[in-house]
């Protein structure tokens, strides 16, 4: 297999997918050989079985490979200018070593993708994405003094969630894990190796992500597995599909998944703006101008005419790309799109995208749900309820220090 | 109209003056701000040598909307205002030709070219009137269109298919997107006759003759023959800025020279007013630019002030121009070979044949300026000697191609060397020529963005391109005269239907200022 060290640019054409700095170890770990690509990197699905790799999420500690996830610093004296201006959300306010949640909007006002701000020191900021974004960012960089480096390939990262992260990050020798609160940034080393420690994730619980030079990924990865061998702490790589049904717990949207983003969307009604997404909080009008102002203001003065929400959809089949309709065989009023059953909740839960009248929900929201028995396909019809909370979070998300174990 | 509204017009220009004169009729308060030390903006008379004088950029009137003449009395057609030029195409063997409006003469051409240039005008003359609805209005939306937008639309299809016929149409239709070069070796024979009317199509263009759209250029130049007479104002163009100045200020427009716009300012998506280089605040109800769309957003608005792909679209605009203008002293009259004195007047072109043409633009294309350049003159000093010192002359060139961007910038040696091939070329149609120069000036395109303030030197504030043209001119999200600001409006050559001297930008913008609903 090859690594990092050994992927000469002159031979990549002969990888049709790019290894992680971690892909030794990662090869190693995962039993099942089940690869996907994310954004161009070998990442695996499952290492052993999701049930596993799902509960080490909610009950004790998972490590999951971040590096492919799309990263760009942005530096220069318009850096806080420039990104006030790209995203929705007013980050004047953002001190340094603070993470903040973010999406960005085109002209029209319809979301680009979503991610998060770190600002790492005075004036120095990294902007983490769901999908490619270079080519918008270099686009709206015109009238800025600002420099935007793609780095995703020059920062190894590791998501280290659960609820025994801290302790476990404690015992693996980093300091000051526990006195992060959410979305802190802190700086420590590891196994003498210098790292970032930030206090943020992806699965709604309580979780860390560290952050190191990929030439030292592999002693990252050793030190945080050494303590596992110590016996105290069971610690469990996952791959994208348990983190897939966490994030939903969590109610947290993919941009691809859940909706079309603004610059692959080709019908005139398939992109989404924020408020369609009920992520209406994010939006400022406040702050000076951001890229899509004009049309949000536009559109804030009008009905939500649909709007992406969470439902928990009765009984025990999982209501996959299922239709939403307003009564049992009445008007087509939405889809699902991202479900899972929640082991945790011994419930189907969703994000939906539903159709509303004169800005209110639907009173009745029924799936029709088709599913197989020994091949056999079959259809039921179940009630869902809209959420306005996450189906899923819980106090260790959130306290400061978290519990020792 | 209920109530006066404070505008200020940034840019002196012909355009800004005719929409300041239109506003200020209409009863508002009005105020044009105007960098130089002079109106008139490319429309200019300018010294370039101490006693010699000539039109600053645009000496050739060509265009001036009748509309617009007959709205704010500009007796423009008038032997002691205009002398109405033919343009007479040199050959090196002395057998000119003379295009006219209908007929074109020269001994070489056969009695079927002859024909044929009558026919080939009245038919391509009916083309640009058929888009006479489309460049008298602001450019119809084709999405969330209102009653005007489909007026306008309804106007320009009953034009093409009942103002033209069904034959005419059709044709129209096979040509429209085409270049000049496939459809003049359709029409005629001569080859001197296809470079002449070829240069009418690509002047102030980054375009060969070869070009795709060459043909829509052509219509746009050719629109000018429905309005008027080609002319060259006796004094300068500088005199129709100036009777646009005194139109202007009867109108009651009050016009400030030396003041510089820095900014427009904005607060809330709207438009504030302006903050002059002298730090002085103007404030306005109304701001109406006449600047090209980089200066007037990326400079002036500021892309912080706007949306991302807006921008990144404003800064596309291809509008680096490709004429550098020349001005000569001459010490006498220049002999062409086998023209008449009295022809000197005339508007000379040296377009020999549309291999020449699309030659001289090769070189363009790859950053050079041309060896063998496309060449339009007139000798102003003619018809009015005040121009230069007696017995002496004055003659104004645009000379083409001569890129923007050159490869090895426009240093000393590069502007030398173009001044040589220019005077080299003439030479060789007017010998002695060089020998009769006391002075010159050479304007590249850099020089007429410094000196006029026109990003990119270009003769249109932008490429008179399809995808740069009607509802997408300059740039989808500001077509139709207005802009993402509120209150803030384009009313130049950036605008819809372009540059020339027209003043149809100026009207339409005026127009449509006029109909919104907050004057």
């Amino acid at each position: 297999m090859p690594t990092q060290t050994d992927s000469h640019p002159a031979t990549n054409f002969r990888e049709v997918l790019q290894p992680s700095p971690f892909q030794t170890r990662i090869d190693e770990q995962c039993l099942v050989q089940e690869w996907m690509s994310w954004n161009g990197y070998k990442t695996a699905r499952v290492f052993d079985t999701l049930a596993s790799e799902y509960f080490a999420v909610r009950s004790t500690c998972s490590v999951m490979d971040l590096t492919p996830m799309e990263k760009y610093r942005i530096t220069g004296p318009d850096a806080m200018a420039f990104l006030n201006r790209l995203v929705t959300r007013d980050i004047s306010a953002l001190k340094p070593r603070r993470v903040t949640y973010v999406i960005w909007c085109n002209d029209e006002g319809k979301v680009l993708d979503d991610g998060t701000i770190f600002h790492l020191s005075e004036g120095d900021y990294r902007l983490c994405s769901q999908h490619h974004q270079l080519d918008w960012l270099l686009l709206s960089s015109l009238g800025f003094d600002v420099n935007i480096e793609q780095e995703t390939h020059n920062i190894a990262a590791l998501a280290v969630q659960g609820p025994t992260s801290c302790s476990v990050l404690t015992a693996a020798g980093v300091t000051g894990v526990e006195r992060l609160k959410p979305f802190d940034i802190g700086y420590s080393t590891l196994n003498g190796i210098d790292v970032m420690v930030s206090r943020t994730g992806f699965t709604g619980d309580l979780g860390y992500e560290v952050w190191a030079d990929p030439t030292k990924a592999l002693a990252v990865w050793d030190a945080i597995f050494a303590v596992k061998e110590q016996g105290l702490f069971d610690i469990r790589p996952i791959g994208l599909g348990a983190l897939d049904m966490v994030r939903i717990e969590a109610g947290f949207i993919m941009p691809g998944d859940d909706f079309n983003t603004a610059e692959t969307a080709v019908r005139a009604d398939r992109d989404r703006s924020p408020f369609e997404l009920g992520l209406a909080w994010l939006v400022s009008f406040k702050k000076p101008y951001f890229t899509g102002k004009k049309a949000l203001l536009a559109e804030s003065k009008m009905l939500t005419g649909r709007r992406l929400v969470r439902l928990s959809v009765e009984g025990n089949k999982t209501p996959t790309d299922a239709f939403l309709y307003d009564s049992k065989g009445g008007s087509r009023i939405g889809t699902i799109k991202s479900c899972v059953w929640s082991p945790i909740l011994k419930m189907n839960v969703s994000l939906a995208d539903v159709e509303f009248v004169k800005g209110k929900p639907p009173e009745n929201i029924w799936a029709e749900i088709y599913y197989q028995k020994e091949l056999e396909w079959r259809a039921t019809w179940a009630k869902c309820t809209m959420s306005t909370k996450p189906f899923w979070s819980h106090p260790r998300s959130s306290i400061t220090p978290p519990n020792k174990f | 109209m209920t109530k006066s509204n404070s505008v200020v017009i940034i840019g002196g220009g012909h355009n800004g003056l005719i929409c300041a004169s239109y506003l200020a009729k209409a009863g508002h308060s009005v105020e044009v701000l105007e960098a130089r030390d002079t109106v008139g903006g490319g429309a200019s008379t300018a010294a370039f040598a101490e006693g010699y004088r000539t039109s600053g950029l645009a000496h050739v009137l060509y265009g001036l909307n009748a509309k617009v003449c007959k709205d704010l009395k500009l007796n423009i057609v008038n032997p002691s205002f205009t002398q109405p030029v033919d343009t007479i195409s040199l050959q090196r063997d002395g057998d000119h030709l003379t295009l006219g409006r209908d007929e074109v003469s020269a001994n070489s051409l056969s009695a079927k070219d002859l024909e044929a240039y009558r026919g080939f005008k009245k038919e391509f003359r009916g083309y640009a009137k058929a888009l006479q609805p489309l460049m008298m209005n602001t450019p119809p939306r084709l999405k969330d269109m209102d009653k005007k937008d489909k007026l306008t639309l309804a106007k320009l299809g009953w034009s093409l298919r009942f103002g033209l016929g069904t034959n005419s149409m059709r044709e129209f239709l096979r040509v429209g997107g085409i270049n000049i070069y496939d459809v003049l070796n359709e029409v005629f024979d001569s080859p001197a006759l296809k470079g002449a009317i070829s240069v009418d199509a690509v002047l102030g263009q980054h375009m060969g003759p070869r070009t795709p759209n060459t043909v829509l250029t052509y219509l746009q130049r050719l629109w000018g023959e429905t309005q008027t007479v080609q002319s060259i104002p006796i004094g300068g163009m500088g005199k129709v800025s100036a009777m646009l100045e005194t139109t202007a200020v009867e109108a009651g427009v009050t016009i400030r020279i030396g003041a510089k716009v820095a900014k427009i300012l904005v607060e809330n998506g709207r438009t504030q007013g302006v903050l002059l280089q002298s730090g002085e605040r103007v404030d306005a109800d109304i701001v109406v630019s006449n600047a090209d769309a980089k200066t007037t957003f990326i400079d002036l608005v500021g892309a912080p002030q706007l949306d991302a792909m807006f921008c990144h679209r404003v800064n596309s605009v291809r509008q680096n121009g490709d004429v550098a203008k020349l001005h000569f002293a001459l010490n006498e009259l220049p002999a062409f070979t086998g023209l008449p004195t009295q022809q000197l007047a005339q508007r000379l072109i040296i377009a020999p044949d549309m291999r020449y043409v699309e030659h001289a633009f090769n070189h363009s294309k790859y950053g050079e300026f041309s060896e063998n350049p496309v060449l339009e003159m007139t000798i102003p000093s003619v018809s009015d000697s005040s121009l230069a010192p007696a017995g002496h002359h004055v003659m104004s060139v645009s000379a083409t191609f001569a890129p923007y961007h050159l490869k090895e910038d426009w240093q000393q040696d590069s502007r030398d060397a173009f001044v040589q091939r220019v005077t080299e070329t003439i030479e060789q149609y007017a010998p002695g020529f060089s020998a009769s120069l006391v002075a010159f000036q050479l304007l590249t395109p850099v020089d007429i963005e410094d000196q006029y303030n026109i990003t990119g030197g270009h003769w249109h504030h932008g490429e008179l391109s399809i995808d740069q043209s009607f509802m997408m001119r300059p740039v989808h999200g500001a077509a139709q005269y207005q802009t993402p600001i509120d209150g803030l409006y384009l009313c130049g050559a950036a605008a819809h239907p372009g540059g020339g001297i027209t003043g149809v930008p100026g009207h339409n913008a005026a127009q449509r200022i006029l109909a919104m609903g907050d004057m």
